[in-house]
């Protein structure tokens, strides 16, 4: 089933991403693409396969509670788009 | 403290709270930055795993897992066999993965229940469950006035610290019920080490689901979370105006919106906050880079095996094993540290009212003048253990116990020694005595013809004045004794 232009509208608000009247109707048709694609597993039969939480084969992957070194404040910030010397600056944010 | 006196509405309330606490780790949940937030400069505990930066991969705390299970347990919950993590998806700049790693429908631990008095009345909390999850950075607002910053600044100092999520059934049924409930659980935090209680810098917070019904309805009314409460006084505050104002709403005939309104403490009033309405959509689904956790039945039988005695069943001890009022027991158990050198006093030999008596008044009152507790004064509780064991025997009296007290609370010192140095083991020679409370009642006519004349008050003035003439050293029990029998005779 095809997803209809709000579904659109509502995926690109979420991904924070502004896209125009053709590009919407573009990503739908992508989207629709991939979704028919992935919706071949829903015809798989898993009558005899048991339920699970988890893929891999991994538990209890986990470190002691020990500080380790961290970045020095000018590593930090080097890639940010803006900043004031020690803080990342951001658009105003009223909440 | 007042509260706000609680107002019966007519309708039945119904509050739900979640609670938020960092855990008290050395570092981060999924990364070895620092989780010393507070004291370091801005942006200088973060790396690339809490920066989000691409290709870096989180590993598991296991302190803050062991921590986790062992405030579950504490909540009375259970510990499933396995447990994973989820991300929750959504844009904000004090989170730069985009999501944070929380736990959705396999939590650490559910199903627990604490349970308190309010009002002298049992009451239980159903505790939903208690998962674990990442805190986020902080922002501050550029310029003074909120409303004409033109940017935000983000510190990600405190994005990672490890989070418990504790959430609570809502089973509450007041906002006297919803304090308490808070303050109890804060309590039970902090005594088991994971917690440290500080609601004022957030490193605890409290969000408050409320909702009304008319009474005898069992459909739930339409709820309002309310934020921004950071104080106990707050949370109550804040809830007591929510109720009073969705009565007012349904009284008129009102819907009820679902909705977040945050407490303003200085217009003593929840308001909306509509810009957190929208729609959240956070797309949960199993992080892909943290394997889940199988928590082993041994592993989580030394966690229960390790919580200490909590504080409620320590007080109930303390009532029956040192014959406290329930009162005192409280206020003795309601810290550990304080409960601890309390049972320290009482090993050493002081008596079980005594020690109260003494921790409670005179140590209490110099640990907050000095800010510091008596475990690490210079007296330390074996000094104060010497200094009531004079009193104890007769070697000194009670005044002079408070001056040393007072005195070497922060040098320390021994109290013995001091006593035969300065001379001031107590008065209570009879032949002593009575010769100084012969001069006393000689210079004193007008007291002694009051107290024969049948005022009882005056009795005390000349007991004063021969302890002042033995420089507070006098047996104040023999020295009544003594002028009874002069004046009656
Ligand atoms: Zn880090």
């Amino acid at each position: 089933m095809p997803l209809d232009p709000e579904e659109v509208a509502h995926v690109a608000l979420l991904a924070r991403l502004g896209l125009d009247g053709e590009e919407r109707r573009r990503m739908g048709a992508d989207l629709d693409r991939i979704l028919d694609h992935v919706s071949a597993l829903q015809r798989a039969d898993i009558s005899d396969v048991p339920e699970t939480a988890q893929v891999g084969a991994l538990v209890n992957v986990w470190r002691e509670d020990v500080p380790a070194g961290s970045l020095s404040q000018e590593q930090a910030l080097a890639n940010a788009p803006d900043t004031d010397g020690e803080y990342f600056k951001v658009g105003a944010i009223q909440e | 403290m007042t509260a706000p006196a609680t107002v019966d509405t007519g309708y039945e309330v119904v509050i739900g709270l979640e609670v938020h606490a960092q855990l008290l780790t050395r570092s981060k949940m999924f990364c070895s930055c620092s989780a010393a937030y507070t004291t370091a400069p801005p942006n200088s505990n973060t790396c690339p795993v809490c920066l989000g930066l691409p290709g870096a991969l989180p590993v598991i705390n296991r302190q803050a897992v062991e921590m986790t299970v062992r405030t579950a347990l504490a909540l009375n919950c259970e510990i499933p066999p396995f447990t994973k993590f989820d991300r929750k998806n959504y844009f904000y700049p004090d989170l730069p993965k985009g999501y944070q790693i929380s736990q959705y429908d396999l939590p650490l631990s559910q199903d627990g229940h604490l349970e308190f008095d309010v009002d002298g009345v049992r009451t239980r909390c159903g505790v939903t469950r208690v998962h674990l999850e990442e805190d986020t950075g902080t922002m501050h607002h550029a310029g003074d006035v909120l409303q004409e910053a033109t940017s935000s600044l983000v510190d990600l100092n405190r994005c990672g610290v490890p989070l418990m999520e504790i959430v609570g059934e809502p089973d509450l049924r007041s906002a006297d019920a919803a304090r308490e409930y808070l303050v109890r659980l804060r309590q039970i935090l902090v005594y088991i080490g994971v917690n440290d209680g500080n609601l004022e810098e957030g490193s605890l917070r409290c969000d408050a689901n409320v909702s009304l019904r008319v009474r005898g309805a069992t459909e739930l009314g339409t709820k309002v979370e309310v934020k921004n409460m950071n104080s106990f006084r707050a949370v109550h505050h804040a809830i007591t105006f929510e109720i009073e104002r969705q009565a007012r709403v349904l009284d008129d005939g009102g819907a009820l919106v679902q909705e977040t309104r945050g407490w303003v403490e200085a217009r003593g009033a929840t308001v909306s906050q509509r810009s957190k309405e929208m729609a959240h959509d956070y797309r949960y689904f199993p992080e892909p880079d943290l394997p889940p956790l199988q928590l082993g039945r041994d592993l989580v039988e030394s966690i229960r095996a390790a919580i200490p005695e909590l504080p409620e069943a320590r007080a109930a001890r303390f009532s029956s094993q040192y014959g406290l009022s329930a009162y005192d027991a409280a206020v003795l158990t309601g810290v550990r540290a304080e409960a601890d050198t309390y049972e320290a006093l009482v090993d050493a030999g002081v008596s079980a009212k005594v020690a109260a008596n003494w921790q409670m008044g005179d140590v209490a009152a110099l640990a907050n003048e000095h800010h510091v507790a008596l475990a690490d004064s210079g007296l330390g509780v074996g000094g104060l253990a010497a200094l009531l064991a004079l009193v104890e025997s007769g070697a000194i009296n009670g005044s002079t116990a408070k001056e040393l007290l007072s005195e070497l609370y922060i040098v320390g010192g021994d109290p013995a020694a001091l006593v035969t140095e300065r001379g001031l083991g107590q008065v209570g020679d009879a032949a002593q005595l009575a010769a100084v409370v012969a001069e006393v009642i000689e210079a004193n006519p007008k007291a002694c013809a009051d107290f024969r004349g049948g005022r009882e008050a005056a009795l005390q003035s000349l007991v004063g004045q021969v302890m002042k003439a033995t420089r507070g050293r006098a047996d104040a029990r023999m020295v009544t004794t003594l002028l009874r029998e002069r004046l009656s005779g």
